[in-house]
């Protein structure tokens, strides 16, 4: 059976180049950054050599990177760190209701310590109005945090724009570039945002590694107090192997860029060509403004988690943000503040797709998506118009 | 992902009986596309005998819905309509070797189904929405629907009523109230904690505050990230420290206030309590 693998927002695979610059980190070069002798700085040179790798992908200085454990991390940095150093010059942060759980609950957790947060709103495509961020500051903001990308519907943010507001207002700006750094080009000078989030593993880097750029001279709050590691803050013994597998991944990245993308946008568009015949499926999402290998979809009249069980059981992985699919039986907090109505957003189904996918995967996912949509339809009772009585009615799933 | 049994994948996969029934003796249908699953039943009944002579479904859901809704129209074949009734949830989840805890709502869709459709053909009104009060107004669950599936499942925890009938799964308004249905019903087998006497001794009282404070008012305080500690017991002065999340919280004193009601209601009206 062939094996498909969409869901490049989940996770990457480990690129082999990648791997064999990790080897000999996790074998015999397993001295510790900070230790003064031979083992120890061939360590300590090891990371600097991938904290210039990184810095380079996003035109920053190797200094304003600070490596965590993850994407999570360096959102929950940014967002408790900022807020935490400047509550005494106010108690407001912004986000969108685009974010990242990693942002959204720390955020919750900021609202707890009492700080107040607003919730941006964002259109159909999942954008965010920049007039709508300079009428949410007030003298109290400190911070704005806003997506980069979005990994469920795929849509780029005007985080430009939205720099330029809050640097115009001098409020500190983060946007949380996990799904967009090493994807799409990044220039930090032009972006203009403060801090920047990544993670190694959404650019065929290791799980386990990610970093938190911080503009040069930014006063930031420790998450993890120790020892004197990355300047102090942040503590903890450094994922040597993982830090290095994200250097080089950040190296590779850049280098081909230009070739992913061209390589997953046009397996990408013939994905949502090949698929617009069925009917009643929506693109979700922002239909240019969009990741290259992103699409995003609701399916009318059936649910997403059978879509991806019917899809896996042929070899191809794909993710859904229907209230089955997720532990807590919750629709898309996105979809929803999209306002696609909850009966659709059930119907979610996310492809994302990577630089080793073929032009045969996409043919074989054409073939066969359109049976999985026919079964399920044959199964279910609204296909053939019972009522949609519910439609738009009193299920209301939480913000 | 979620983890499913073979027999629910089997069922999933290959799910026997679908479709519709030309000219059902009856239907019964439950859910709605909003809150995610959904499920008409159709049977084809034997008016001398009242046998099921046949059962299909169609199933807006997940895998755990279609493959519950098929195993219902299996378990049902074949039988009377009185030897259907007797058919539960817990048959359901069963004959699929087990559900995923957080899916066993798929399980009382199913049995809801099925005595929808047979109030259906004995002529009954059809009571899709059980009568009552809806106390989860997300789901649209009923208190009827809570102590029902309660008693039946053995049910004793909020969250165990969540999975069974998604009620409280929403935006969590509803959970105060759940707790209180599953303490009313369960006062009735399970006495509560053994009642007060009338006049304690100091060492019983501060024994009594201490168990309070580690069973009643803490876990409530950790789960949203503080804590707190029993600093000292003066007569009916009851000191304490709140702890993390609580240190500094702007709500500290909407917070020593409750834990002061509770020990008034469950000790003495004479208590007052301090933060330190």
């Amino acid at each position: 059976m062939m094996k498909c693998y969409f869901d490049h927002v989940a996770t990457n695979p480990l690129d082999t180049r990648v791997l064999d610059a990790m080897m000999p980190y996790l074998k015999d070069d397993f001295g510790n950054p900070l230790s003064i002798y031979e083992p120890g700085s061939k360590a300590k040179e090891a990371i600097e050599n991938a904290r210039g790798q990184v810095a380079s992908l996003i035109n920053s200085k190797p200094s304003e990177i600070i490596f965590t454990s993850s994407g999570a991390e360096a959102n929950n940095f940014a967002l408790r760190g900022i807020a935490l150093a400047r509550q005494n010059e106010g108690k407001h942060i912004i986000v969108s209701r685009m974010e990242h759980h990693s942002i959204l609950n720390s955020a919750r957790f900021l609202e707890k310590m009492g700080f107040a947060v607003t919730f941006l709103p964002v259109d159909k495509h999942g954008m965010v109005d920049p007039d709508v961020v300079k009428k949410s500051i007030t003298k109290e903001t400190t911070l704005i945090s806003i997506i980069h990308a979005s990994s469920e519907i795929g849509t780029i943010e005007p985080i430009e724009e939205i720099s330029e507001i809050a640097k115009e207002k001098k409020i500190i700006f983060h946007t949380d570039a996990v799904a967009a750094a090493g994807n799409i080009p990044i220039n930090i000078k032009e972006l203009g945002a403060d801090l920047l989030s990544m993670a190694a593993h959404q650019f065929y880097g290791p799980k386990g590694a990610g970093a938190l750029y911080v503009r040069e001279g930014l006063r930031i709050v420790p998450l993890i107090y120790g020892g004197i590691q990355e300047n102090g803050r942040r503590a903890g013994t450094e994922n040597v192997p993982a830090i290095v597998g994200m250097g080089k991944a950040a190296e590779l990245a850049k280098e081909e860029m230009n070739a992913r993308i061209e390589h997953v946008r046009t397996l990408r568009d013939r994905l949502i060509k090949g698929v617009s015949s069925v009917e009643n499926i929506y693109l979700t999402g922002h239909p240019d403004n969009r990741l290259p290998g992103h699409a995003s979809f609701c399916v009318e009249f059936i649910e997403g988690e059978a879509m991806l069980l019917l899809l896996a059981a042929k070899g191809i992985y794909a993710a859904s943000g229907s209230a089955c699919s997720s532990k807590a039986l919750k629709a898309s907090p996105v979809l929803l503040a999209m306002g696609i109505p909850s009966g659709l957003a059930q119907g979610s189904i996310v492809f994302t797709l990577g630089k080793d996918n073929s032009g045969d995967d996409i043919e074989y996912l054409i073939a066969e998506f359109p049976q999985v949509i026919k079964r399920l339809r044959e199964i279910s009772p609204y296909a053939k118009g019972w009522g949609i009585k519910g439609e738009g009615g009193e299920c209301i799933v939480q913000k | 992902m979620w983890e499913y049994t073979d027999k629910v994948k089997e069922y999933f996969l290959h799910p026997k009986n679908i479709g519709e029934i030309e000219g059902p003796d009856a239907v019964g249908e439950v859910g709605s596309i909003v809150c995610g699953d959904a499920l008409k039943l159709y049977l084809k009944i034997d008016k001398g005998t009242g046998k099921i002579v046949d059962a299909k479904f169609q199933t807006f859901g997940c895998a755990s819905a279609i493959a519950s809704s098929s195993a219902l129209t299996e378990l049902i074949k074949g039988k009377t309509l009185d030897e259907a009734l007797k058919v539960t949830n817990q048959d359901i989840a069963e004959f699929l070797g087990g559900l995923p805890r957080e899916k066993m709502h798929c399980s009382v869709m199913g049995q809801e189904a099925l005595e929808a459709a047979i109030a259906n053909y004995r002529g009954r009104p059809i009571a899709v929405k059980e009568e009552g009060r809806v106390v989860c107004k997300c789901f649209d669950v009923t208190e009827e629907k809570i102590r029902r599936v309660a008693m039946e499942n053995h049910l004793t925890t909020v969250d165990e009523i969540t999975d069974y009938t998604k009620a409280g799964g929403g935006c969590g308004e509803c959970r105060p109230e759940i707790e209180a249905i599953l303490r009313d019903i369960w006062a009735l087998k399970k006495p509560e904690k053994p009642a007060v006497p009338k006049k304690l001794t100091n060492l019983q009282k501060i024994a009594l505050i201490q168990e309070i404070i580690e069973t009643e008012i803490r876990p409530g305080l950790q789960a949203d990230g503080g804590d707190i500690e029993l600093i000292d017991i003066d007569g009916n002065k009851v000191i304490v420290a709140l702890r993390g999340m609580c240190m500094g919280c702007l709500m500290a004193d909407v917070t020593v206030k409750g834990i002061q009601d509770k020990l008034k209601e469950l000790v003495g009206e004479e208590i007052i309590v301090e933060a330190q």
